[in-house]
């Protein structure tokens, strides 16, 4: 039984009349208790699939279409009241930035136990207890004291732990964490990112992480899906993407990242921009940017193709595997 | 003749008021004897996690805020005892590129007027017929267009006003330039294509960069050397190339073990540092990283560590040093 399957998933939004399609043909499977990262840059739609999956792009009036299985549900054709009932308490949604997605004139700990109380038939003084003691897990230096603090008054990691903890208190099955540790210092960083995985991967909880940083995505994740302007071009086992990178997107991304030791002068980069929604080239929406562009790559939108077990690509260069 | 520039002894510090009629209640230490030198046509690095005050360190170094104590000289002459119309002569030597380029721009102002600007600010002849021979090389020189010269900032992509900034840094060749994180806010294939246009026209113009940063990969592969601040205070000084094998610093090497790496497999299972920066309220005597340190012992409570020489121009101000 697949945990969280997404097939065919695309957003519509209607922008002066025209319609823009922000992703489109975004396709992968999360099994249980897995550790899924989605990787790409600032407008190739991680945000919008995350807000898709959730059901949450409907209510901004962008057009979902495709299908989203979440443990053999289909969750685009739920109504909004029974959608209600599972985001938050199954699906739960970390938000990018913990900096704005707190309210600054109420106590942390009553935003946390808000959500608890929100979804699970439990008495204010349990959740309180029950949340005391999340946050303990969560290595929160004293909560007693940190549960009646407002936002402004703690840190940037302390405000990270506490939005975890909204995400977590309610048991969900599936963590989407949108970019968790953007906003943070690099020590910082390591500590939540080893408490996500304590937190998610011991429990059992899936964890749908997105970001920027490949790295993160090496060290945390078992899978790995890339997209590029909206599209999905790659997902597969951490090992064999890292190791045989197969789109010429994925190649280039990952010569783009210096690391310690790299020999002064070897930095790769890409030429040319990300083209935005309104400007999206025909065929494979790469192809202006790709060393190994061919005419067909211009008119011709590469499907995704399996090429071996667990790695699929959306490229001409590779033949499907068949059998 | 001495070192193209030498920092002596360099502090600031800022009163902190507040509570009834705003009394002084605390100062922060943001830069605390800080000294160094950068030789001509050197990339110098400077990394710290938030609140370590590198930038404040970079606008002391450029006057833009005036230090407590201390003495920059650069190219020979001490910039600290200019008067006010000979420091804004000196101010086309010396240029600095800012980390936002969303906002380091007038929005009102073509990419072209901004790039004027400056020859009118500095009262430099620039006859009408050259304005646009001038304006048109230096776009060329960081890969922009005649044409996204009239374009507004808001029109260009963060990579491009990136390189609009680098511009206008450039337009009255300055000697040495100061790059406050001038690639924190792109993404990582845009960063790639900026480090590749600050290589080549370190080459081409025998600039000398002071570097400022919070990624350590980026500032080893990019550097020659790099400064490791912490607190306000520099905590050590070491070849770029050193870095990864033999740091001295618990701190430097606390920050080498939080990166994560593109390797997968290589998980890294070493224990983070617990905890955050602390406060720079008051700082307590002795060791500043004293608070995180795995190899604390007592004598770094109570006595601050001097900086002492290692190897190659490297600098380490620690009790124990690793190596």
């Amino acid at each position: 039984m697949s945990f969280l399957k997404v097939s065919d998933l695309e957003v519509e939004f209607r922008v002066d009349k025209n319609t823009v399609k922000p992703i489109e043909k975004v396709s992968f499977e999360m099994n249980e208790g897995e550790v899924l990262g989605m990787v790409g840059e600032t407008g190739s739609g991680k945000s919008l699939t995350a807000h898709a999956i959730m059901g949450l792009s409907s209510l901004v009036g962008g057009k979902i279409r495709g299908s989203v299985k979440f443990e053999e549900r289909e969750l685009l054709s739920l109504a909004e009241k029974e959608m209600q009932s599972i985001r938050g308490s199954q699906i739960a949604l970390i938000p990018q930035n913990p900096m704005t997605s707190l309210d600054p004139v109420y106590r942390v700990g009553d935003q946390i136990v808000e959500g608890l109380y929100k979804h699970v038939k439990i008495s204010k003084r349990k959740a309180k207890l029950q949340v005391l003691d999340l946050m303990e897990k969560l290595r929160i230096p004293k909560p007693d004291r940190v549960f009646q603090q407002y936002p402004h008054q703690l840190s940037g990691g302390l405000k990270q732990r506490i939005v975890i903890a909204m995400g977590l208190c309610t048991n969900p099955r599936l963590l989407i964490a949108d970019e968790p540790t953007t906003a943070l210092d690099v020590t910082v960083q390591a500590q939540i990112m080893r408490l996500f995985k304590e937190m998610t991967v011991d429990k059992g909880i899936g964890l749908f992480l997105i970001t920027h940083d490949l790295g993160v995505i090496a060290q945390v994740c078992d899978k790995v899906a890339v997209m590029y302007a909206g599209n999905m071009v790659e997902f597969g086992k951490i090992e064999t993407l890292f190791n045989t990178p197969r789109h010429p997107y994925t190649k280039a991304l990952l010569e783009c990242i210096p690391y310690i030791g790299m020999k002064k002068g070897t930095l790769n980069a890409i030429s040319g921009s990300v083209p935005s929604t309104a400007t999206y080239p025909s065929g494979c929406r790469y192809h202006p940017r790709c060393p190994h562009s061919e005419p067909q790559c211009e008119n011709e939108m590469p499907p995704f193709i399996n090429i071996e077990e667990d790695t699929q690509v959306a490229c001409h260069l590779y033949q499907e595997k068949k059998g | 003749m001495g070192k193209f520039v030498e920092i002596k002894d360099l502090s600031v510090s800022f009163k902190v008021s507040g509570g009834l009629f705003l009394r002084t209640i605390g100062t922060i230490q943001a830069v605390n004897n800080v000294s160094f030198s950068i030789d001509k046509g050197e990339i110098l690095g400077v990394v710290g996690e938030s609140g370590c005050g590198k930038s404040t360190l970079a606008r002391l170094i450029l006057r833009l805020i005036e230090s407590n104590s201390g003495s920059v000289t650069i190219d020979g002459t001490d910039i600290f005892k200019m008067s006010k119309k000979e420091m804004r002569q000196q101010r086309r030597h010396m240029q600095m590129v800012f980390q936002d380029p969303y906002s380091a721009m007038d929005p009102r102002y073509t990419i072209f007027r901004s790039l004027v600007e400056p020859f009118k600010i500095q009262n430099v002849p620039l006859p009408k017929a050259e304005k646009r021979k001038k304006i048109d090389e230096i776009l060329e020189l960081v890969g922009l267009s005649t044409e996204q010269g009239f374009a507004y900032p808001h029109e260009l992509s963060g990579g491009q006003k990136q390189r609009a900034d680098i511009a206008r840094a450039l337009v009255l060749s300055p000697q040495f330039i100061i790059l406050d994180e001038p690639t924190a806010a792109l993404d990582v294939s845009v960063q790639a294509q900026i480090i590749k246009l600050l290589e080549g026209l370190r080459e081409r113009l025998n600039l000398t960069f002071l570097f400022i940063s919070h990624d350590l990969s980026l500032v080893s592969y990019f550097c020659d050397r790099v400064i490791v601040m912490y607190l306000g205070r520099i905590v050590e000084i070491i070849s770029a190339d050193l870095i990864g094998n033999t740091p001295y610093h618990p701190y430097t090497k606390t920050l080498i073990d939080s990166i994560f790496m593109t390797t997968p497999g290589k998980r890294n299972q070493i224990p983070v540092v617990e905890g955050e920066v602390p406060s720079p309220f008051n700082l307590p005597a002795g060791c500043v990283f004293a608070s995180r340190c795995h190899y604390v012992k007592s004598i770094c409570r109570e006595q601050n560590p001097a900086l002492e020489k290692t190897v190659e121009n490297g600098q380490v101000a620690c009790h124990f040093p690793l190596n």
